[in-house]
């Protein structure tokens, strides 16, 4: 409403709205509109995509309302801005959005001098290749010689030349301006091998004929730690976010889900996970935020396997494995930091 | 019947019924010797176009509707060899496609704008119908503040915010809120009426006008302005809807018809401008016209959209879909400008002369001489600049508003449906949609060039 009503101020009131200048800190901001402006893709399978509701689910999104249970004790208080590639930062920037959510990969460039803060890694993703089962390739070091289908103009591109390049084989790239036409193509045998992140090859698959007929290699040639990400500035945003994914992780470690978080709340004696639900210490009132923030996060979103499981997990349509994503104990690298 | 005269004359007293035309003259052979096989160019066109139509016809028929899927529920329905289309997935969507994220218990305020709309639109455009100017009326005044109220919920309190912005009084005695309404709000509205009509019909009067009426029509804006701030200040009690959970063929109808119906008085209006033969009006309408003919839309919207925050005070942030509807309808103004102007250019110097030498003021010349044959001149190319609008709304999807293509695209994305044939379904649909809307309009725009008969057929 204020947004609607500040088209008057344009008309003539520069000077006059100047004096409304904020120095509000961004939870503040937050809590005084009443929600969480959350900025996620325009649409990519498992991460962000709208259902048939018009809800915006996935991962990312789950993110997003996890924040918004620990800031209000209710996840539906979160608004979606969904963003192109090129406009992400720039809507974070200018203060548009509170969390980029939206696959992004975290790199140097893009923690340091652009302004942004990573908060944590919510997917460890990384670039791999398609082939069909029928080419009888089982590694990636066997495709010398292979014509890859490719998007052009991304880091896919770069990657692709870099890893044959360094294992000193060849191969010819047939690359095209959209993801979809990658797939046609691919699907329609004009190149060997298909390349993207592993996230997007699973989405990609299930656009495929007949998708059984083909297996992803399991070489890795990138990394692409893809998380939430806030802008420089507000150390307290800063925390809470990346406390958010932290106690998700922390619950699915230490066995707390939507399902048990209640009995937990009555009967835990495990001090670990007393503090994670806020019956022992005020580790939310340090940040600013109510003490069940946890308890409210895993009750309302899940842990973080329950979050990967509903969005991209052996149950859905892409069937991603854990991988890397599994937790630190069970041969991932996803780690939480303790809480106390 | 005939007769014979006794000398032997003949004479026919009847008519020779006519032998038929030769059979390959008449007919559907006739037809298409005449039209198809009438030279050796024109037969090999024919040969290429039943070709063409081969190649392309029967093959989309087949993944149209032969092959199609038309249940299911999820993308299981579509999965396998040789299936056409998966309609289950445009109906799973349609509501999305159609409303974007409008709230579903909500959804039946935009059906009621799309009602009302329709039916204020049809007899517009219905030349026979009676009552064009109440119709006008209704349409471009009443029916654009209605599907304000509608579709945002209205109740935006403006009274209140101007005002603290703007109040003279408020100050003095701050809100005084009697009934819900702000009594001192109106009674410092009715006062700055008062003062700034004096103000303008002291003015219009040092510099030769007719005092009186300036100060009448600046009372008559205020009204109108006072009758505005009034309805939106009413609570409906319709739940706040904000335009950022708008989308699909509503956004998309939204900011075509808001650029359609701004650009063209915009554009007239700028045409004037740089026709004119005061220099500091053709300068600003110049600038005006090559800076926005100058500048891509994309670079327009982006501006309006991520850019234009940076530079204003914290707290003015305009709404986004109104940032990018203004952007949009300047951009196509000034386009239109340059169509109008080349209508008026059209119009001989006798034209004005005439208009001149029976005494008529420039408006009147303009309005009743010059505007109506310029423009009837120019209907093909302001009727190509709305189609060309129409499909440029699809460029705000890069500022994040999801239009019908937006909304489609963000639904391909939904692995619940992900097929090989999804892609394909989505865009045949999207293409029906947007050529129902720029044939419909096309011919429309010829219906009316035949009805002025501005191509001179004689």
């Amino acid at each position: 409403m204020k947004r609607l009503l500040s088209t008057f101020a344009l008309a003539g009131a520069f000077g006059l709205a100047a004096v409304s200048a904020q120095a509000a800190t961004k939870l503040e901001q937050v809590k005084s509109k009443g929600f969480v402006q959350c900025g996620v893709s325009q649409g990519l399978p498992g991460f962000s995509s709208p259902d048939d509701q018009g809800h915006w689910t996935g991962l990312d999104v789950d993110f997003c309302r996890a924040v918004s249970a620990a800031v209000f004790g209710d996840p539906d208080k979160v608004k979606f801005t969904p963003l192109s590639a090129k406009d992400r930062f720039t809507a974070l920037q200018s203060g548009d959005i509170d969390i980029l959510s939206r696959n992004t990969t975290w790199t140097i460039t893009r923690d340091t001098s652009l302004g942004l803060n990573f908060a944590g890694v919510t997917y460890y993703d990384g670039q791999g290749f398609m082939i069909r089962k029928d080419k009888k390739v089982n590694s990636a070091l066997e495709l010398s010689g292979a014509s890859v289908c490719t998007q052009t103009g991304t880091t896919t591109e770069q990657n692709l030349a870099d890893f044959f390049r360094a294992n000193n084989m060849t191969y010819e790239v047939i690359a095209f301006a959209t993801n979809d036409e990658v797939v046609k193509a691919y699907d329609a045998g004009r190149c060997d091998v298909l390349t993207t992140d592993r996230s997007g090859l699973a989405g990609e698959r299930l656009k495929l004929t007949n998708p059984d007929d083909h297996i992803v290699l399991p070489e890795i040639i990138s990394k692409e730690p893809l998380g939430p990400v806030v802008s420089h500035g507000d150390d307290q945003w800063f925390d809470i976010v990346k406390w958010v994914l932290y106690a998700q992780i922390d619950a699915e470690e230490l066995g707390v889900s939507s399902k048990n978080v209640d009995d937990q709340l009555k009967s835990a004696t495990n001090p670990e996970i007393r503090r994670l639900l806020g019956l022992e210490g005020k580790y939310g009132e340090g940040m600013g935020i109510d003490n069940a923030w946890a308890y409210n996060i895993i009750k309302s979103v899940g842990n973080y396997g329950e979050m990967y499981d509903r969005n991209v997990g052996p149950d859905t349509p892409l069937k991603l494995p854990r991988g890397v994503n599994a937790l630190w104990t069970k041969g991932g690298i996803q780690y939480g930091m303790p809480i106390r | 019947m005939s007769l014979t005269f006794d000398d032997g004359t003949f004479i026919r007293a009847e008519m020779e019924t006519p032998l038929p035309p030769p059979v390959r003259n008449i007919g559907v052979i006739g037809w298409m010797r005449e039209n198809l096989f009438s030279s050796v160019l024109n037969t090999i066109l024919t040969i290429v176009g039943v070709g063409l139509f081969l190649l392309i016809v029967p093959p989309l028929l087949r993944f149209m509707v032969i092959d199609a899927v038309w249940t299911g529920d999820s993308r299981e329905a579509c999965l396998g060899p040789d299936v056409g289309a998966c309609w289950p997935f445009i109906g799973a969507k349609f509501g999305q496609l159609i409303y974007g994220f409008y709230p579903i218990e909500e959804r039946w305020r935009p059906n009621v704008v799309f009602a009302l709309g329709a039916l204020l639109l049809v007899p517009l455009l219905v030349p026979s119908w009676p009552m064009k100017r109440l119709n006008a009326l209704l349409f471009f005044v009443a029916f654009p503040i209605v599907a304000f109220v509608l579709l945002t919920g209205g109740n935006i309190d403006a009274s209140a915010f101007l005002f603290e912005r703007f109040g003279l009084i408020h100050l003095i005695v701050g809100d005084v809120t009697i009934a819900g309404i702000n009594i001192a709000f109106w009674v410092d509205y009715i006062l700055t009426a008062i003062v700034v009509a004096l103000l303008v019909g002291a003015v219009i009067g040092v510099i030769g006008g007719s005092a009186p009426s300036a100060a009448r029509n600046t009372l008559m804006v205020f009204a109108a302005f006072g009758v505005l701030v009034l309805i939106w200040d009413i609570d409906f009690g319709l739940p706040y809807v904000e335009t950022r959970q708008w989308g699909g063929l509503l956004v998309t109808l939204v900011i075509a018809v808001t650029g359609i119906v701004a650009s063209l008085p915009l554009g007239i209006a700028l045409a004037l401008g740089r026709r004119s033969t005061m220099p500091i009006v053709r300068l600003l309408s110049i600038v005006f016209i090559e800076f926005w003919r100058g500048v891509p839309l994309i670079t327009v919207l982006f501006f309006a959209t991520y850019m234009l925050p940076l530079f204003l005070p914290a707290g003015a942030n305009p709404d986004g879909l109104l940032r990018a509807l203004v952007g949009v309808a300047l951009f196509s103004a000034a386009y239109m400008a340059e169509v109008v102007r080349g209508g008026l250019q059209a119009i001989p110097k006798g034209q004005y002369e005439g208009a001149m030498a029976m005494g008529l003021t420039w408006s009147q010349m303009m309005r009743l001489i010059i505007l109506p044959q310029a423009l009837t001149l120019v209907i093909p190319g302001i009727v190509n600049s709305f189609i060309s609008l129409f499909k440029d709304t699809t460029l705000v999807l890069i500022v994040s508003i999801f239009d019908f293509l937006g909304q489609l695209r963000a639904s391909f994305t939904d692995p619940n449906w992900a097929s090989p044939v999804t892609l394909y379904t989505g865009f045949a649909f999207a293409g029906l949609i947007y050529f129902f809307f720029c044939f419909g309009m096309s011919r429309y725009s010829l219906f009316v060039e035949r009805r002025l008969n501005t191509s001179h057929r004689h």
